[in-house]
């Protein structure tokens, strides 16, 4: 391999860390709070950029422990979009603190630095380490909101958020302990060609078992799912659009990557992604209903989508991970149209309540639109993305024989309109009274255009993404 | 598969389908409201001009899909863009596209406020509802279902009356629980037959078990639609509190829905269920014809006494559908494009008296006849076609039910006849209240009789009431390749349907 092809390949992880580098010698110095914010973006464009030049490349990079494939390019793709999307909508970062704003660009590069790592690793190690990468300046981030009088809840939010994170972390390596003892390689092609004939070992399923915890609580579900609500309620507004949604795209991604080692005919692992499934959405919610504060109310729907989102992996063949995969990435715009209502709603970057909603059809018609959509889609109402996505989920369940699960499914899809409908009915069916209006600068404005555009599209025009996510899942 | 030469390369339907939504975009830049309200005006006439040449070129010999077209939309989901018409969806199309216009003349002046969401809205939902009816692919089907679920949801909890919220939200929530099932029988249909194209999915030979969950499924969603007793709560409140546009809307389109989804689906779909469930369906049929007349009866405010009439004729139409019988389904269908006729027209008579009064009460708006004629007039024809007097157009409609129902079995149909009586009662008592009752409200007396607008809003329903009424055959004679096609599938008898073209 020359060095010009590595480059090439690797140019998306490289622009991220050079980016992050730039960002922290950037946040070495004082008062630069404006140069870092440009930095950050240039680097999320350029990371962006770089991944759809990307996007047809192979490789083998490190020894094996690092793949190229259209799998993880396009994957890089939607991360760094994403990434993009998060740092348009967390403007001036109101609730961070002035003096360590840069360290916050330089916090949030790294994160995604490590979620950009992750979709490529095929070997173990290089997993865990990409995703300690992605977690730990996520820690971080919840922990650096602005204190001020009655708000403390964010250091309490990043103890639960660090607490959980590093006992999932625990268990995850425990698994892949196991797994290591079987097969003894660390390479995930060396698992799965090892694993084979002792796949029905009750040690290698509590190994597969214990290793999916870890990216169960990367995805929030249920019952790993504690700290879900309070680190979206604890965080700052930014913090939070970024924990609900890119970590979420990287965990169905891995998650992909260790199902596959199961049998495809088995019936012990989906039964227990199942049982998780139903089990989240029900949670999720039943607890989504009585929220008065959105980013909550987001929360506990989050803890729902997970499930929805684990529906595709009982299948566990190539039509239910590209049920999973489209759906997350539809996750992705779909819950930062939310986040950006919430952004912009938000008083001086303090949590928005449903009632702050009122009225927003009157002070900032295209804000209500984009959180209209937003809810909408997540109800998995056509034309939007959210209901192929569930369409595409339940066929490939259903075509596996778990009806009940789509039952369940379904009927928590009937109940989930409700909460939906509550922030629909806040922002449209309720008089403003005394809020102010809400002025939206042109990129707040192209910003809302591009999530009602991909969450639109995503939906009506599915066909080429749908068909590039399971041709990049056909083994090589 | 022949289709007559005009629309060989002329994708019509698709054409109907996104001229509003096209409409829609330009209305959502005007600023101005008199020009949103000509603009959204000459939309929904151009797409009723447009539609009317489906009716010349379709062809009456085929039981057929006809103006098919056929696009890959999303392979990997064997997803396809589908459109077609028979008889029965024929009717309904040209029922919303002269609806349409109608809808936004009644809202002329009654939106005031927010007209340019309003006329998105509508228009939205005037794309949706021609899609449902068009669509031959399944999914497509549900899309354009659910699609219209948003709009007429903003429609009632934006521009209704003081419960505008509950409404809109039980108006939600009851469909969407509803058809999730749906949803789910669309995929089990889809994992049995392999595909999503609705003639394909006709007249295959799924167990008898299997049948019956598939009816079951589509009857929950599609009796909520309809809405068939005991499914019916959200309906008085929608359109109690929808605008007059609303209500409109939702009477003489959206209620077809359910019933249109009964002989799309449930009976080519799943016959043996069909013949099982049968006597249970016609059984609700007849306790809504009772019930909504009863409650209709009982009622003070003259938007509820309509909605109430609404489940009763309604119950004509599901238990026309149910006979399994030609006259029964023939009855059925015309039943449906009656209701939008009538009942439309009726709702919009309630908006005139509201805008004037701003009140529905039926004793405030007694002895309005007196001081206007003209509204007294067109009152009395609506009344008398919405209690089936003869020469009317629901007469033909529910006599051929009533025949129907006579073959099928003679309790039912003498079942039925206090309904019959019910309807000539309330509609009568309204009639007489409001036009020819003392007056009791004060300021009747500045009221000026209809306007040219209103007229226009009226009259052409009016022309519907008596062209039916005394010759349905241009109605019936569309229909009846389709009926017999329908019998032929419901009965096992016929040959398997057609395949893709």
């Amino acid at each position: 391999m020359t060095f010009s092809s590595f480059l090439l390949a690797f140019l998306p992880e490289l622009a991220l860390l050079v980016g992050a580098l730039v960002l922290f010698v950037i946040s070495l110095g004082e008062e630069r709070v404006d140069r870092a914010r440009s930095a950050a973006l240039l680097v999320a464009a350029a990371a962006a950029v770089a991944s759809a030049l990307g996007l047809g490349q192979q490789a083998l990079l490190f020894d094996g422990a690092y793949r190229i494939d259209a799998f993880s390019q396009w994957l890089k793709l939607a991360l760094t979009v994403g990434f993009l999307l998060i740092l348009l909508a967390s403007r001036e970062l109101p609730d961070i603190r002035r003096d360590v704003k840069p360290e916050y660009y330089f916090f949030l590069a790294l994160s995604v630095c490590g979620l950009v790592m992750l979709v490529s690793c095929v070997e173990v190690i290089t997993l865990v380490v990409a995703l300690e990468l992605s977690a730990f300046p996520l820690y971080f981030l919840v922990a650096m909101r602005r204190e001020r009088a009655g708000q403390r809840s964010q250091m309490e939010a990043a103890i639960k958020y660090i607490m959980f994170g590093i006992a999932a972390n625990g268990i995850m390596l425990f698994g892949l302990s196991y797994l290591f003892g079987l097969t003894g390689t660390t390479s995930l092609q060396g698992m799965a060609a090892q694993l084979g004939p002792v796949l029905q070992s009750p040690l290698a399923m509590v190994g597969l078992g214990l290793t999916c915890v870890g990216l169960f609580y990367k995805l929030a579900v249920f019952p790993f799912h504690f700290w879900t609500p309070d680190v979206y309620q604890g965080a700052s507004n930014e913090t939070a659009s970024l924990v609900a949604s890119l970590p979420k795209v990287g965990a169905v991604a891995v998650l992909v990557r260790f199902t596959s080692l199961a049998a495809p005919d088995d019936r012990t692992l989906p039964g227990l992604i199942a049982l998780l499934a139903g089990a989240s959405m029900f949670y999720g919610k039943r607890f989504a209903l009585q929220q008065k504060d959105l980013k909550r109310l987001l929360g506990f729907s989050g803890i729902a989508h997970a499930g929805y989102a684990l529906v595709g992996f009982v299948a566990l063949d190539t039509a239910g991970y590209t049920a999973a995969l489209y759906y997350i990435v539809g996750y992705l715009f779909m819950v930062l149209a939310g986040f950006v209502v919430i952004s912009h709603v938000s008083r001086d970057g303090a949590n928005v309540a449903l009632e702050e909603l009122a009225g927003l059809h009157r002070r900032a018609p295209l804000l209500a639109l984009t959180l209209v959509v937003g809810m909408f889609a997540l109800a998995g109402l056509p034309p939007f993305v959210g209901f192929f996505g569930k369409l595409a989920l339940l066929k490939a369940a259903l075509a596996k024989g778990y009806l009940a699960l789509v039952i369940v499914t379904v009927i928590n899809a009937a109940i989930a309109v409700y909460y939906y409908l509550a922030v629909v009915r806040e922002a449209c069916f309720r008089d403003p009274g005394d809020q102010r209006a809400i002025p939206l600068c042109w990129s707040a404005r192209t910003l809302c255009g591009l999530l009602i555009a991909g969450i639109l599209l995503l939906g009506v025009g599915p066909a080429r993404v749908l068909e590039t996510i399971a041709g990049s899942l056909s083994p090589p | 598969m022949t289709s007559p030469g005009p629309t060989a390369d002329l994708p019509v339907l698709s054409l109907l389908i996104f001229a509003p939504l096209l409409g829609a975009g330009v209305a959502s830049v005007l600023r101005n409201e008199r020009a949103l309200r000509w603009w959204s005006l000459a939309c929904t006439l151009v797409v009723a001009a447009s539609s009317l040449p489906l009716y010349g070129w379709f062809d009456i010999g085929t039981a057929q899909f006809q103006f098919v077209e056929h696009a890959a939309w999303i392979p990997w989901l064997n997803i396809h863009y589908t459109l077609g018409l028979d008889g029965i969806s024929l009717l309904l199309v040209l029922l919303t596209t002269l609806i349409m216009p109608l809808c936004v003349l009644a809202s002329w002046r009654y939106i005031a406020t927010r007209v340019k969401e309003f006329m998105v809205c509508l228009l939205i939902m005037e794309a949706a509802m021609i899609g449902v009816f068009c669509a031959l692919d399944f999914v497509l089907f549900f899309v354009f279902w659910e699609a219209m679920l948003i709009p007429m949801a903003l429609l009632i909890g934006i521009w209704g009356g003081p419960r505008k919220v509950y409404a809109a939200l039980k108006f939600f929530i009851y469909t969407m629980a509803g058809s999730v099932f749906l949803l789910v029988a669309i995929i089990a249909l889809y994992l049995e037959a392999g595909t999503f194209h609705i003639p394909d999915l006709m007249g295959r030979p799924y167990a008898t078990g299997f049948q019956c969950w598939v009816f079951l499924a589509f009857f929950l969603s599609f009796a909520i639609k309809v809405p068939m007793f005991p499914f019916h709560t959200w309906l008085p409140a929608a359109h109690v509190e929808a605008p007059t546009a609303g209500s409109v809307v939702l009477a003489s389109i959206l209620l077809k829905m359910g019933t249109y989804g009964f002989l799309r689906f449930s009976l080519p779909i799943a016959p043996a269920a069909t013949h099982l469930f049968t006597p249970y369906v016609l059984g609700l049929s007849v306790v809504a014809i009772l019930y909504g007349g009863f409650t209709a009866l009982a009622q003070s405010d003259l938007k509820k006494l309509v909605a109430y009439s609404s489940v009763g004729h309604m119950g004509f139409a599901t238990l026309g559908i149910f006979t399994l019988n030609a006259s029964g389904i023939e009855g059925a269908a015309l039943v449906m494009v009656n209701h939008g006729v009538t009942t439309g027209a009726l709702f919009i008579a309630v908006g005139i008296i509201f805008e004037r009064l701003h009140t529905r009460d039926l004793s405030q708006t007694a002895g309005l006849g007196k001081f206007m004629p003209i509204f007294a007039g067109f009152l009395g024809v609506f009344c008398l076609s919405s209690l089936a007097f003869p020469g009317t157009n629901s007469f033909i409609g529910e006599f051929l039910v009533l025949s129907g129902g006579f073959a099928y079995s003679k309790a039912l149909a003498i079942s039925v006849v206090p309904g019959v009586i019910l309807a000539a009662a309330y509609m009568l008592r309204m009639l007489q209240t409001v036009a020819y009752g003392g007056v009791r409200n004060p300021s009747h007396a500045g009221l000026a009789d209809l306007e040219g607008r209103e007229i226009l809003t009226l009259a052409p329903l009016l022309v519907f009431v008596f062209w039916i009424g005394l010759n349905p055959e241009p109605f019936t004679r569309v229909l009846d390749a389709t009926v017999q096609h329908l019998l032929a599938q419901v009965h096992r008898a016929g040959p398997l349907t057609s395949s893709l073209p």
